[in-house]
C-alpha cells in the first residue's frame, strides 16, 4: 500500500470522525437545513467532474464528464441556494413582515448560550 | 507531488476546514447562516483552485472546456431554478434529488477513471481499484435509489411500499452480480464486468428503495445522504483529492448519525426497514381498543371555546400538516391565540413528516419563531400542564399502544399528548396511519375529534377564536 493511501485513509477516517463530533451537536430543529446543507457540501464532487477534463480526448470522455458536469453543478448551486432560503426563514422572534437586516442583526445577537441549552438534549 | 499541485492540494484543505467550520455554525439557529456561508466561501475556493489547476496543467482541449462550461453552466442554471422554486413541503423530493445527481456524478468520475485506465494501461490495475470500484457500486445505487426515493415523496411512484412476489431474492441476486462482477475486476481489468456492475448497482437501487413506505422516507432520505457522502468520499480517493475525501467523509458522518436519530424515533432497526412494508406483514393484530368505544366529534365552535379559553396549548402538527399546506393556517391560529395571552407551543416528533427535521421548516416557513419549536424530550414533562393539545396530521407518534409490548409500534417513543387535560385532533377520517392501527387516543375520554381538511380546519378555527370576545 503506497504513503499516499495511506495518507488518503487517515484523512478519511480523521475527518469522519470529526463529522461524527460535530453533527451531533446540530439540534434536530435544523436537520432539514443540516441534510441540504451536508448536500451542497458534497458537491465539491463537481471538482472531480471538472478534473475529468484534464485527460479527457475521447467522445466517450466529454460524455461522462459533460453529464458529470451537469449533476455536480446541480447540485452544488442547488444546494447552497436552497439552504441559504430555509435558513433565512429560521427568525428568533416572529416578524410582522419582510424581515430587514435590522433583524438578521437582533437575531445574530441573540443569547446563544440560552438557545444551546435549550435545543440540545 | 509537484509544488504546483501540493499549494493546490493545500488549498482543497482550506476548503476542506471551511465545511467543518461550517457544519459547526449550524449547531444554532442563531449561527447556521452564517455556517452556510462559511461551507459556500470554501466550495468557491474549492471552484476556483480546480479552475487554476486545469489552465495550469494545460492539457484540456477546446472541446473538453466547452464540454466542462457548458455542463457547469447548464447544471448550475437548473440547480438554481429548482432551488428557488421549490415549495417548502416539497424539500424532501428535492433533497433527494439532490442526492441523486451527487452520487450519479461521484460514479461518473469512478467509471470515466476506469475505462481510462484500462484503455492507456492495458489493463493493469492501480491500488484504488477497490475504491474505483466502490464509486461506481455505492453511486449508482444511490443515484437510481434517489430516483426512485424522490418519485415516491412527489407522488409519481405509489408512496405505498411495492412488494411482489421474489422481490427480495431478486435483490439478493442483483447484490451478489454486482459485487461479484466487481470482485472478478480486482484481478482482471474488464470494461463488460463494468458494465454489469453499473446495471446491476442501478436495478440494485431502484429494488431497493420500492418496498419502503412513505412514512419511512425519512430514514431512506437519511441514507441516501450517507451514502452519497461515501461515494463521493470514494471518488475523492479515486482521483487522490484532500477536498473530495473530507467532504464525503463528513457527509458520511451526517447521513449516519440522521440514519440512526430517525431509526430509534420509531423503534425500528436499519434492516427492518429495508427489508420493508410496515403494517403488511404478519402483525396486524389491532390495538386494544374497546368493541364499544367512543369516539366524541366536535364542531369548530366548541374547538375553539376550548382553545380560547385555555392558558397553555400544544400544537402537535403531522405529516398531514404539510400534505394540507396548512402550515401558514395553523400559525395564524398560534398567533390569534397568543393575542389573546396563550401560551402556545409547537411539539415535534423527530420522525414527523418525510425528512428530519421536515416540520420544522414549514413552520419557520409560516414565521414561527424558532424557540416555539420543541424537541420530543424536552415538550414531552410540558404535556401534563397543557389544557388543550391540538393535534393536526399526526397519527401514530401519538398513539399510547407505543407504551404497552405486544404490537407494531411498541417500543417506539411517542410524544405524551394523552397526558394533556383535554385533547383536539384534527383529522379528515377515521383512516389508520402508516403502522395501519387504530391509535387509542381518538377514544380517549379527554380527545375530541375534530373531522375536516386541516387547513380548512386551521381557518375555521382562527375564525371561531376571533369572534369570541374578551
Amino acid at each position: 500500500m503506497s504513503t499516499a493511501l495511506v495518507t488518503d485513509l487517515t484523512i478519511f477516517v480523521l475527518a469522519l470522525l470529526v463529522g461524527f463530533e460535530v453533527i451531533g451537536k446540530v439540534p434536530a430543529t435544523l436537520h432539514t437545513p443540516l441534510m441540504s446543507a451536508t448536500n451542497s457540501i458534497h458537491g465539491i464532487v463537481l471538482a472531480g467532474a471538472l478534473l475529468i477534463g484534464v485527460t479527457a480526448h475521447t467522445v466517450v470522455g466529454y460524455i461522462l464528464a459533460f453529464i458529470a458536469a451537469v449533476f455536480a453543478s446541480a447540485n452544488v448551486v442547488g444546494g447552497y441556494v436552497v439552504t441559504e432560503r430555509m435558513l433565512k426563514m429560521f427568525r428568533r422572534k416572529a416578524q410582522p413582515q419582510a424581515a430587514g437586516p435590522r433583524v438578521t442583526a437582533q437575531v445574530e445577537a441573540g443569547p446563544q448560550a440560552e438557545l444551546d441549552g435549550k435545543t440540545r438534549s | 507531488m509537484s509544488g504546483f499541485t501540493g499549494s493546490i492540494q493545500l488549498v482543497y484543505v482550506l476548503a476542506a476546514a471551511c465545511f467543518v467550520i461550517g457544519l459547526h455554525l449550524m449547531n444554532s439557529p442563531a449561527s447556521a447562516r452564517r455556517g452556510n456561508q462559511v461551507s459556500m466561501a470554501g466550495m468557491v475556493i474549492a471552484g476556483v483552485a480546480t479552475l487554476i489547476l486545469l489552465i495550469h496543467d494545460g492539457t484540456v482541449t477546446a472541446a473538453g472546456w466547452i464540454v466542462l462550461l457548458s455542463g457547469s453552466l447548464i447544471g448550475s442554471a437548473i440547480g438554481l431554478y429548482a432551488a428557488r422554486t421549490v415549495q417548502m413541503t416539497a424539500m424532501p423530493q428535492l433533497v433527494s434529488a439532490f442526492n441523486s445527481v451527487g452520487g450519479g456524478a461521484a460514479a461518473l468520475v469512478a467509471i470515466y477513471e476506469y475505462i481510462e485506465t484500462e484503455a492507456n494501461a492495458g489493463g493493469v490495475l492501480g491500488s484504488t481499484t477497490v475504491f474505483t470500484l466502490l464509486d461506481v457500486i455505492i453511486g449508482a445505487v444511490t443515484f437510481s435509489g434517489s430516483i426512485i426515493a424522490a418519485g415516491k415523496l412527489q407522488g409519481i411512484i405509489t408512496g405505498q411500499p411495492v412488494i411482489f412476489k421474489g422481490g427480495r431474492l431478486l435483490n439478493v441476486a442483483l447484490a451478489v452480480v454486482a459485487v461479484g462482477a466487481a470482485a472478478y475486476m480486482l484481478t482482471t481489468a474488464s470494461l463488460p464486468a463494468l458494465l454489469v456492475v453499473v446495471l446491476a448497482s442501478l436495478a440494485f437501487g431502484v429494488m431497493m428503495v420500492l418496498p419502503i413506505g412513505g412514512a419511512d422516507m425519512p430514514v431512506v432520505i437519511s441514507l441516501l445522504n450517507a451514502f452519497t457522502g461515501t461515494a463521493v468520499a470514494m471518488a475523492g480517493f479515486v482521483i487522490a483529492n484532500w477536498a473530495l475525501i473530507v467532504a464525503g467523509a463528513l457527509v458520511g458522518a451526517s447521513g449516519s448519525i440522521l440514519t440512526k436519530l430517525m431509526a430509534d424515533a420509531m423503534n425500528r432497526s436499519l434492516a427492518n426497514i429495508i427489508v420493508g412494508g410496515f403494517g403488511t406483514g404478519d402483525s396486524a393484530i389491532a390495538a386494544a381498543v374497546a368493541a364499544d368505544a367512543q369516539v366524541r366529534s366536535i364542531a369548530a365552535d366548541d374547538a375553539a371555546i376550548q382553545m380560547a379559553y385555555a392558558s397553555k396549548v400544544i400544537i402537535v402538527p403531522g405529516y398531514g400538516l404539510a400534505a394540507a399546506q396548512a402550515q401558514h393556517g395553523v400559525a395564524e391560529l398560534a398567533k390569534t391565540l397568543e393575542d389573546r395571552g396563550i401560551e402556545v407551543s409547537y411539539a415535534i416528533h423527530p420522525v414527523a413528516g418525510r425528512m428530519p427535521g421536515h416540520m420544522n421548516v414549514l413552520l419557520a416557513e409560516a414565521n414561527v419563531p424558532y424557540p416555539q419549536l420543541r424537541e420530543m424530550d424536552e415538550i414531552n414533562p410540558e404535556f401534563g400542564r397543557a389544557d388543550v393539545a391540538l393535534v393536526i396530521g399526526a397519527n401514530d407518534v401519538t398513539n399510547p399502544a407505543a407504551r404497552r409490548p405486544g404490537n407494531d409500534i411498541s417500543g417506539m417513543p411517542i410524544l405524551d399528548v394523552d397526558q394533556a387535560k383535554s385533547i383536539i385532533v384534527v383529522k379528515r377520517s377515521m383512516g389508520t396511519g402508516y403502522a395501519g392501527m387504530e391509535n387509542e387516543l381518538y377514544f380517549d375520554a379527554k380527545t375530541s375529534m375534530y373531522f375536516a381538511d386541516a387547513k380548512k380546519a386551521m381557518s375555521e378555527l382562527t375564525a371561531a377564536v376571533k369572534t369570541l370576545v374578551g
